[in-house]
């Protein structure tokens, strides 16, 4: 369904989007049940002249059923939504892996600023490149993200690895992703941040180790000429 | 409380009777509901044809596409569903239903009116000043809501939580006197358990309100003093949080999602009970999963801060409290349709609007769940899936269940019966429109499309051809239903002056308001009445007619 349009390009974004079909398996079975009785009943019960309605109170036993079954089922399918739920979120927001490279992510009125580290792999030293609006990662690495907003709130969000979080002014909030596939794709601002907040698009590029490489390569080059 | 002449401006302007402000909220609601309409169709028109020239609007400018999303949602939800939902059918239906004269603090209930009609007054003027009106989400998040140099609105902003914390205090005095003269002015005779389900949920949404405004009421104040006199309560350059204003905001934002849909749900029973000729299956089920609905809903508000900065373990707690909430929601829903079973059901316009409302809003049930599990929230939260899955929970409540309920006691309103055929008309219509607009928006948010965007031309992952043309949809089937609307303007107000005579119980119904001549005189009754049994005595085995007035006394039995 998601996938469809958004390519899973994150470890987590398959978790992500079976959690949901799950969820959606679950409660489109109790939706599609609960619709169809609604509708049966309303046709089997149409007003005809002369059959009067019947009383019922509730309490009779094998009415009632037909309410408390369905009810004890649904705490069942709610105790394993939990349990799928709190299993993705641990993985993608709570537990986080020990980092190949850090990138620090900082959200303003209304452009992405990222700082990517260089050559030497360490984020704030001198070969740092920094870079609006686009973020240039390497497959197959665990990345920290460092997440800081310099004015409002922001919410850094890349659809393609399904992840999001908020940027907060005073903050530095950390997370991680790993990206599976490479390509070119959007990163969205996903918090209402003033009026250029339609216009605050980045785009991340996940490269191969050569190509990301060879971008650092390019971007470095200046700077040491500059030295 | 005797009948007694009065000039044009204190029966109509100034009165303290309960049916005359519930009318004046019912008429503010209604009027702030077109402009809440109109709101929208401004920016679901930028949406389909970006940067057009919109008839009746103009071009929209970003600022102006957040101002008209973040004051339709404001709108809809303080101006609209709360004046309709709970002051005007409050005020109208307790002392009728519960059978006393007037409400208890009948000054009170007039000051109530009167704040709020100066806080709609407030959010209206808020777009004439200089910088327009304020366009931070109707969240109003801060820093961008404190501070003017980013949000580019010095006075939207400020006026915006006045009108917003002037109508909390409407409101506070409204729920005041809903709780107090439900407990205490009931008619000799009625007991807890024969209190119509609607009043008992009016009740239960103002204690509600009244438990979770405070903070928010707090949150509100310190918001201002951030935006006027540059205190730091939300800043964090001086020590502030502004996450501290999310848990306040939230803390009230989701029991006030209950707080409109208690009424909602109470309508709903009235409606299907009447028009099934049936008892309300469970009567004790119903309120005891609304109490527990309730409680529950003052533990799940950080389900909508998952991914803004809050601890991550926090996140699983409100993911477990926010999934359970589903329980009694669903059982209650349950509950309604077993209430089918073996009835004798009447399709009227009343019936087919308290049917779609249980209909519709199962889906906006079932959606929330992907919202509550947080696991799932990382992807959707922001997204068109969030807003189709509230509007499939608010427009059953602020919409449809008000159309319920209107054309239910309309006819005890002003005394004549609306017109079946036009209602019919205007009920398919807007109903088939509303699932054309909001679902195609679960299918753009599930691919991705971000809130609150005036252009999406920026991302290309969402500026392809098939999910504009899902965009074009949708703003049509909005233009096509706010249409509709003419139709039920004009069956209202016709109905109102040429509409058949509908006598005292139109609908053979038991409550206690349908005892009384159409409309009802002031004062109500003209011998207060004594209650006899439960409201949703219908078709009793041992009576020939098929319902049992709740004042009708044993003894009459036939």
């Amino acid at each position: 369904m998601i996938e469809s349009h958004l390519e899973q390009a994150s470890t987590y974004a398959a978790d992500i989007d079976n959690l949901i079909m799950f969820i959606g398996a679950v409660s489109f079975f109790w939706f599609f049940c609960a619709q169809g009785m609604f509708f049966y009943l309303i046709f089997r019960f149409r007003a005809k002249p002369g059959v009067k309605a019947e009383y019922i109170t509730g309490d009779e036993k094998h009415l009632k059923r037909w309410v408390s079954i369905p009810h004890l089922l649904i705490i069942v399918c709610d105790v394993f939504i939990i349990i799928g739920a709190v299993m993705v979120w641990v993985n993608v927001k709570q537990d986080l892996p020990d980092p190949d490279r850090t990138v620090r992510v900082i959200g303003q009125q209304w452009a992405w600023t990222f700082v990517h580290p260089g050559a030497d792999g360490v984020l704030d030293t001198e070969d740092d490149i920094t870079t609006i609006d686009e973020l240039h990662i390497e497959v197959g690495q665990v990345y920290h993200y460092q997440l800081q907003s310099e004015d409002v709130l922001h919410s850094f969000s890349v659809p393609v690895f399904r992840l999001k979080q908020d940027a907060v002014p005073g903050r530095r909030i950390t997370g991680w992703f790993e990206a599976i596939t490479t390509g070119q794709h959007d990163i969205q601002c996903a918090e209402m941040c003033g009026i250029g907040h339609g216009a605050m698009a980045a785009q991340i590029y996940i490269e191969t180790p050569e190509q990301h490489a060879q971008w650092i390569r390019q971007r470095g080059e200046p700077l040491a000429a500059a030295d | 409380m005797a009948a007694h002449k009065q000039n044009f401006f204190m029966k109509y302007l100034w009165s303290t009777d309960h049916k005359i402000i519930a009318m004046q909220y019912l008429f503010t609601g209604m009027f702030m509901a077109l402009v809440g309409g109109f709101l929208a169709y401004a920016f679901r028109m930028q949406l389909a044809f970006p940067g057009t020239d919109i008839p009746l609007f103009g071009v929209v400018s970003p600022g102006e596409y957040n101002a008209l999303v973040t004051n339709h949602g404001t709108i809809m939800i303080f101006w609209v569903a709360m004046p309709v939902l709970v002051a005007a059918l409050g005020n109208y239906l307790i002392p009728l239903m519960v059978g006393c004269d007037d409400m208890v603090f009948p000054r009170l209930n007039r000051l109530s009116y009167q704040v709020f009609l100066v806080s709609a007054i407030i959010i209206l003027a808020s777009f004439f000043v200089p910088g327009g009106a304020f366009g931070g989400a109707w969240t109003a998040y801060p820093p961008l809501s404190t501070t003017a140099e980013f949000s580019l609105t010095p006075f939207g902003s400020p006026l915006w939580v006045l009108a917003v914390a002037l109508e909390f205090v409407a409101f506070l005095m409204g729920g005041i006197n809903f709780i107090t003269t439900a407990m205490n002015s009931r008619a000799p005779g009625m007991k807890m358990f024969d209190v119509p389900i609607v009043v008992w949920f009016i009740v239960l949404a103002s204690i509600l309100f009244m438990g979770s405004v405070g903070p928010l009421i707090a949150g509100a104040i310190m918001l201002l003093f951030d935006q006027l006199v540059g205190t730091g309560y939300f800043n964090p350059g001086v020590g502030g949080d502004p996450i501290l204003y999310q848990h306040l905001f939230w803390f009230f934002g989701h029991p006030e999602v209950y707080v409109v849909l208690l009424p909602a749900l109470g309508i709903v029973a009235e409606v299907i009970t009447v028009f099934s000729r049936k008892k309300l299956f469970a009567y004790k089920i119903v309120l005891y999963t609304a109490i527990a609905t309730g409680v529950l809903s003052f533990f799940v508000w950080a389900h909508h801060q998952f991914v803004a900065g809050i601890d991550p373990r926090m996140a699983n707690v409100f993911t477990v409290t926010t999934v359970l909430i589903s329980i009694p929601i669903a059982e209650m829903l349950f509950v309604y349709i077993a209430t089918l079973y073996g009835g004798s059901i009447r399709l009227t316009t009343p019936m087919l609007w308290a049917l779609a409302f249980l209909a519709e809003f199962l889906l906006g049930g079932v959606t929330g769940i992907f919202l509550g599990a947080s696991g799932a929230d990382v992807y959707f939260h922001d997204t068109y899936f969030v807003l189709a899955h509230f509007h499939y929970t608010f427009f059953p409540i602020a919409i449809i269940s008000v159309f319920a309920a209107v054309t239910f006691w309309f006819p005890k309103m002003f005394g004549r019966l609306m017109n079946e055929t036009l209602g019919k008309v205007h009920f398919w219509i807007t109903v088939v429109c509303f699932n054309g607009i909001f679902l195609p928006l679960f299918l753009l948010g599930t691919w991705g499309q971000h809130r609150r965007i005036y252009n999406y031309e920026h991302f290309p992952e969402l500026a392809g051809q098939d999910m504009q043309q899902l965009r074009v949809f949708a703003t049509m089937c909005l233009v096509v239903m706010l249409c509709a609307q003419a139709i039920f303007l004009f069956n209202f107000f016709w109905s109102m002056f040429k509409g058949k005579k509908a006598g005292k119980n139109p609908w053979k119904a038991n409550t206690l308001e349908w005892t009384v001549p159409s409309p009802p005189p002031h004062g109500n009754f003209a011998k207060l009445p004594v209650c006899y049994r439960g409201p949703y005595e219908y078709s009793h085995p041992d009576r020939e007619e098929d319902y049992w007035p709740q004042d009708e006394p044993a003894s009459e039995t036939t």
